[in-house]
């Protein structure tokens, strides 16, 4: 499979928009060669600020900006954008419902060697905690581009995790996105792996693998967290009657609990999750951490033969 | 789409409105005293003495110094006013009801269900309230943004926030001291509403700040002492203020916790404690 940074694309879609929109403003905190911001700093030096490593101030300057008519985009790591700042995010973002899209680069545990300092591993947990939040996590760079498009063209607060290392690709470049509604990516009977970003292309492998040995998988790329695509949730447990659900996130919080949540009001058939334990990752090149802390394909086969075991 | 700002082609004070003499702005700021004592103690909770201290300047922005237009909150061209300390929301909600933002009788509702006027200030419920506050040390970050908008569109408002000394202790305040410096902000003002007292006591004795006005030179700041009590020093240091262009101001205000109630001047007991009925009653007779 063909691997693209999300990271870039997102760099060079904020440029597009920049171009398109003159109200767009992006922030910044010391990091935007690496989450990319420096494209749309290059060409709209005016309408960019590095807020240095301050990352509490950059999210209270990109409310009175946002109260002011603008579009704000603001970027640092994903674990500085969820725990260095929350209080920010609580009071300027989520209780004003002002027009800010967080874009996180760096998110879950494949960033790596920089160890768990830098692995956000419990972001999402807190941003969907927070009302009026809309909670976006791609699953390659094309849908990546396209939530960031629907993001600046969509009133409201939102949180977008992208990732540091390049990921395959799972669409084609027609591929349309849909704010809050999940995509079948494959059909199946026997059980339905729901995932979100790097996870996607690993459920489909997974599936593969899986079909062969005749389990009919269907896979939901659930692209929103927030608001939830409960009706593809509610569909999936009625006609597979069984769920794995698989991110690259702590069990508490993140889309295995949301969805249980739907499965256990709506329809409780068995689930199984592959997502990270009760625990921190350490440093090692973002394949071996994946690895180890059991993200894998491998991983995903083995949960979906335990939950269609007790079916 | 809430909080979109939407101009208005309608004609626009290019002035304060009620541009009130010195004598009328120590009536005001008496009458804006006197409905945070009456407000508070009907609501039986809130924060008195952080909003007495803070009346005198809010008066001078709202009826002398700040072009804003009660008849249009959300005029595009208005000087802004953010009460970063937004505990102190009572004494922007008089001015506010004063200016007549919205009905002086609304007052009374103050931190009741269904009230627009809730315990720490709301943006999206009340008209003219610019900022959400109450967890201290964001509203000058939210000014930076503010005040930066205006440079992006070309509009030559000005942004005031009001800070309180104690939130000074918040590394926020400081991340937005420098960077108001960095982007030589120079179409905002902070002013320190520096009353020497927090919840649980003296400034000095809890998290010492001293010396606050060096502090703030040393972040790069244009700054001014003045005696926040004194409408000549007040309106004096905010026209000084407008004509600085290098960069950010901040005035730091002496006040006094509780002032103009003898009883609560300099008592920390009011600072998030309301007068009972009967003490209310002796201090609405002394700000008569």
């Amino acid at each position: 499979m063909v691997e693209v940074s999300t990271r870039e694309t997102y760099g060079k879609t904020l440029v597009e928009l920049g171009k398109e929109n003159r109200d767009i403003v992006v922030l910044d905190a010391d990091l935007s060669p690496s989450t990319m911001t420096h494209f749309f700093a290059q060409e709209f030096p005016e309408r960019f600020f590095d807020c240095g490593l301050e990352e509490q101030n950059m999210i209270g300057i990109a409310a009175g900006l946002a109260a002011s008519g603008k579009t704000v985009f603001a970027s640092t790591f994903a674990i500085f954008a969820s725990c260095r700042c929350f209080d920010q995010l609580r009071m300027c973002l989520s209780q004003t419902g002002l027009n800010v899209k967080i874009v996180a680069t760096h998110g879950g545990i494949s960033v790596g060697e920089d160890g768990t300092s830098h692995h956000a591993i419990e972001d999402l947990a807190l941003y969907c905690s927070l009302p009026g939040f809309t909670v976006v996590v791609p699953a390659d760079a094309i849908e990546a581009a396209e939530a960031v498009k629907t993001a600046a063209n969509t009133y409201g607060p939102f949180y977008i995790r992208l990732s540091r290392p390049k990921t395959p690709l799972v669409y084609s470049k027609d591929y349309h996105f849909t704010l809050g509604k999940a995509v079948t990516m494959r059909g199946g009977k026997d059980a339905t792996i729901i995932a979100m970003g790097i996870m996607v292309a690993r459920a489909l492998a997974a599936s593969d693998v899986l079909a062969k040995q005749g389990i009919d998988c269907r896979v939901i790329n659930m692209h929103t967290l927030k608001p939830l695509d409960e009706e593809a949730i509610i569909k999936a447990a009625s006609e597979t009657g069984a769920i794995v659900v698989a991110e690259e996130h702590l069990a508490q919080g993140g889309l295995g609990s949301r969805v249980a949540q739907v499965v256990a009001r709506e329809r409780p058939v068995p689930m199984s999750f592959v997502n990270l334990k009760d625990s921190y990752a350490l440093s090692g090149k973002a394949e071996e951490l994946l690895q180890r802390y059991g993200l894998t394909a491998k991983d995903i086969e083995k949960a979906v033969k335990s939950v269609v075991g007790r079916k | 789409m809430p909080n979109q700002i939407k101009e208005f082609p309608r004609a626009a004070p290019r002035a304060n409105i009620f541009n009130l003499s010195v004598a009328e702005l120590k009536e005001m700021a008496k009458k804006l005293r006197r409905h945070v004592i009456t407000m508070t103690t009907a609501a039986g909770s809130g924060h008195p003495g952080g909003s007495l201290s803070a009346a005198d300047i809010v008066t001078a922005l709202y009826f002398k110094v700040m072009r804003h237009n009660p008849q249009d909150p959300q005029w595009a061209d208005r000087d802004r006013f953010i009460l970063s300390k937004g505990h102190a929301a009572p004494i922007l909600y008089a001015a506010l009801a004063e200016s007549g933002y919205f009905p002086v009788e609304e007052l009374a509702t103050l931190r009741k269900l269904g009230s627009r006027l809730q315990g720490h200030t709301d943006r999206n419920l009340t008209p003219g309230v610019e900022m959400s506050a109450g967890s201290l040390g964001m509203g000058l970050s939210f000014g930076i943004g503010v005040a930066l908008a205006a440079r992006l569109d070309h509009r030559d408002y000005c942004t005031y926030v009001l800070l309180s000394d104690g939130e000074c202790e918040e590394g926020q305040t400081w991340e937005a001291t420098l960077s108001a410096a960095q982007f030589k902000v120079d179409n905002l003002v902070a002013i320190v509403d520096c009353n020497r007292m927090q919840l649980s006591g003296w400034t000095r004795d809890i998290m010492n700040l001293e010396p606050l006005k060096q502090k703030w030179q040393a972040f790069g700041w244009h700054t001014i002492d003045i005696d926040g009590h004194d409408f000549n020093q007040i309106l004096a240091a905010l026209q000084e203020a407008q004509k600085i262009k290098t960069g950010p101001t901040v005035i730091i205000a002496h006040t006094i916790k509780g002032k103009g109630v003898s009883f609560m001047e300099s008592n920390v007991k009011f600072h998030g404690k309301v007068a009972t009925p009967e003490e209310a009653e002796r201090a609405l007779k002394e700000l008569e």
